[in-house]
């Protein structure tokens, strides 16, 4: 029912948004214009350091969610070439792990509240292959998840390569209880072309939008507790191979599989 | 002289349209050029057989090997059964016991010499298709004629269940098919000699946009090694094209090699023509690959020609003296396996100038198995085998008798016979194994079997060299 009712919200939202991409009062549309961050990853070698860090190994219980990789930084799992960021996962023993790649973060390099916030990408495909462009509250050391708040800008199934996955987390509503929304891409699929995911985050609501496509909004109506997407939040970018979200990889999927990704870009206003 | 007017006037048409080309930044091709152009229709079947013309079905029919042959009435429109709109294909697999075919299957093909559909922007063959029983069809595709069958794709042991479910058959390279005839082909047999009922409908080519991520295969991506000599004519096997679908399923279909296309990287020694068909012409080593649509096919075949073969010479016995296993001199008996699986040893057929050899490589120990021989009243095994290696160690031949259980009885540990087995053993030493020429090896059947050998039915080759076999028989 409550689907029913975001959809017919939607077709508005859509029309002003392809239209005009200019503020509509009545839908909580806004346009972000004033680039605050911007990485188009145009120097080959290590990603700009001042942008990005790294999250290194295997987490508590791969991270959270029983994921078989281990994060480097090594030039083998993340490296900029020919003006795109390469995020490579490989199936190789590697510290008691069967796959190493790679989680970027900008935790303590940057962060912001509001705002727009995109990544064109081309996805990697296959069985057990999850990437993910995400953002996770700054204050998680102090508020742990999912009190801090997670939205997932973009995470897909590399077994269903044709459907994107978007949501947010936060207390009362998190893991398997995150409120989310998946976009299949009509006749297509991510693996094959680069694609532009981002949101348009305001006050009380976040936009989620696929190219030229507007897909779905979460506003505090929607969340089933607290709104907690009013502070400054960072960026993670990563492929994870495995765990409970996407299931192990199997006998058909390729490695290597690269996540290529041309460019980040958050706007403010 | 008409046929060279003609080609002359082609020639010229050539070079007329390579200018234009050259000048066609400021103009079009001239109006006198016409390219051949073949519809793009992509449906097949949705209510009716759709732009197939007339005569358009064509039952694969007996052949030598199968003299029943596929019943000629399987398919027929049905009515009464449809996934959408008012009527589906029909196909009736027979019984086995059918006297007027033993299994279903034909190809679709349009109508007319001159007919053909372009299927270059399509990506992959769909149908529904459900049936009376969970069956799984032997075989369903496209791209056959009855013609060159150049681009035949067929995919296997399609599992089709009780209800109406998608089905899709990637199209290897679409880019190929610009004029293709052969639209549709099924071969389906019964199961436990049972006939059942199958149904497709909404067969057409689409573009469905989801099937990617291509990963091509020859020699069903193995990269196998080979020794072998001029002359010697061998076949690039395990063709395949794999996509991955939108449900994440790669699906693999079985290719045409035209294709792909083949290289060999010496082809001053091995040459492959566009059929997949490798000669070997010289000396030397060459590495057979394939490319499909730019992508490199995994699996390769590494051959090396170590020159010229002579034939072994030719067995002077009468041939009603003889029982005789593998020779081109004599009628054969039935052979069940040159490679009994207890080995690592590879056998390949080789053919040269008419006269065929069995390659032997990576020997450590093989069997050849046969239905039993009575060899009473013969007194050897004689066979000719030629070596490029010096031997590490004995050559050695074992010629078993199963006794009269029907079965081979062997210690497992020990490898010698047990219960009623009997057999004999020959050693030959290296200085026995000349390199470079053909040697005639004679077993006697005695030790074990000098008062049994009424059931033959094993031979067991054990050593470390590369050799050719030819000449196998008793006497």
């Amino acid at each position: 029912m409550k689907k029913y009712k975001n959809i017919l919200g939607f077709i508005p939202l859509l029309l002003a948004l392809i239209m005009s991409c200019s503020n509509d009062d009545t839908q909580k549309v806004v346009n972000f214009t004033q680039i605050s961050m911007q990485d188009e990853f145009d120097t080959d070698g290590t990603p700009n350091s001042s942008i990005w860090g790294y999250e290194i190994g295997t987490g508590a219980n791969g991270w959270g969610n029983n994921e078989l990789q281990y994060y480097t930084d090594r030039t083998e799992n993340v490296t900029v070439q020919n003006g795109k960021l390469l995020i490579t996962a490989r199936e190789e023993d590697f510290n008691g792990s069967s796959y190493t790649s790679a989680r970027l973060i900008t935790k303590d390099l940057f962060e912001q509240r509001y705002g727009r916030f995109e990544a064109r990408i081309k996805l990697p495909y296959g069985q057990g292959i999850w990437p993910a462009f995400w953002m996770l509250g700054a204050d998680i050391d102090e508020n742990s998840w999912p009190a801090c708040g997670e939205i997932d800008i973009m995470e897909y199934r590399g077994q269903n390569p044709s459907v994107l996955i978007g949501s947010v987390h936060g207390p009362g509503y998190s893991g398997g209880e995150a409120i989310s929304k998946e976009y299949t891409l009509e006749n297509d699929r991510f693996d094959t072309g680069f694609h532009v995911f981002g949101i348009e985050w305001g006050p009380e609501y976040i936009n989620y939008y696929v190219d030229d496509v507007l897909y779905n909004q979460i506003t505090p109506e929607d969340v089933t507790g607290e709104w907690v997407f009013n502070k400054p939040f960072f960026i993670l970018m990563n492929l994870a191979i495995g765990g409970n979200f996407v299931g192990s990889p199997n006998d058909e999927t390729v490695f290597p599989q690269t996540m290529i990704v041309d460019y980040v870009r958050v706007y403010n206003n | 002289m008409e046929n060279k007017k003609n080609n002359h006037f082609r020639f010229s048409l050539l070079f007329a349209s390579i200018f234009a080309v050259f000048t066609s930044c400021e103009r079009e091709i001239s109006d006198e050029v016409e390219f051949a152009t073949f519809p793009a229709t992509g449906d097949i079947f949705t209510d009716d057989p759709i732009g197939l013309g007339t005569f358009f079905y064509f039952p694969y029919g007996p052949s030598p090997e199968n003299p029943p042959g596929s019943k000629p009435t399987a398919w027929s429109v049905d009515n009464e059964v449809s996934y959408e709109g008012d009527a589906s294909m029909r196909f009736d697999v027979p019984n086995a016991d059918d006297p007027e075919g033993n299994f279903a299957g034909a190809i679709f093909r349009i109508d007319g010499e001159g007919s053909g559909r372009d299927l270059t922007g399509f990506d992959a063959l769909t149908f529904w298709a459900k049936a009376s029983q969970n069956v799984t069809i032997n075989e369903m595709g496209f791209g056959e004629d009855f013609g060159e069958n150049k681009y035949v794709t067929t995919r296997q042991n399609v599992p089709l269940t009780t209800n109406w479910v998608k089905y899709i058959i990637p199209i290897p390279d679409p880019s190929k098919l610009v004029r293709e005839r052969g639209m549709f082909r099924y071969a389906a047999g019964s199961v436990n000699e049972l006939g059942y009922t199958f149904w497709v409908d909404e067969l057409r080519f689409e573009k469905l946009g989801t099937v990617a991520q291509p990963q091509p295969a020859i020699f069903s991506g193995q990269d196998l090694v080979q020794q072998t000599f001029n002359g010697s004519e061998l076949n690039v096997t395990g063709i395949t094209q794999t996509y991955n679908l939108a449900n994440g399923v790669n699906q693999t279909v079985v290719a045409a090699p035209s294709y792909f296309t083949f290289s060999s990287s010496n082809p001053n020694a091995v040459q492959v023509s566009s059929l997949g068909e490798i000669s070997v012409v010289g000396e030397g080593t060459a590495k057979v690959s394939a490319l499909i649509a730019g992508v490199k096919a995994k699996g390769s075949l590494e051959i090396t020609s170590t020159g010229n073969i002579v034939s072994a010479p030719t067995p002077q016995a009468p041939a009603a003296e003889v029982i005789s296993l593998f020779s081109n001199q004599y009628d054969n008996v039935p052979v069940t396996t040159f490679r009994a699986d207890f080995g690592n040893t590879e056998i390949s057929d080789i053919a040269v100038n008419g006269d065929d050899f069995k390659l032997y490589s990576n020997l450590n120990f093989v069997g050849i198995q046969f239905p039993t021989i009575d060899a009473t009243g013969k007194s050897s095994l004689f066979l000719d085998i030629y070596t490029n290696d010096v031997a590490n160690g004995n050559f050695q031949v074992q010629v078993r008798d199963q006794g009269t259980n029907g079965e081979l009885n062997t210690n497992i540990f020990t490898g010698q016979p047990i219960e009623d087995d009997a057999e004999t053993r020959l050693d030959l030493s290296p200085s026995q194994l000349t390199p470079g020429q053909w040697i005639t090896i004679e077993v006697p059947l005695t030790g074990g079997l000098t008062n049994q050998k009424s059931n033959i039915s094993q031979i067991v080759f054990v050593g470390d060299i590369d050799f050719l076999m030819d000449n196998l028989y008793f006497r």
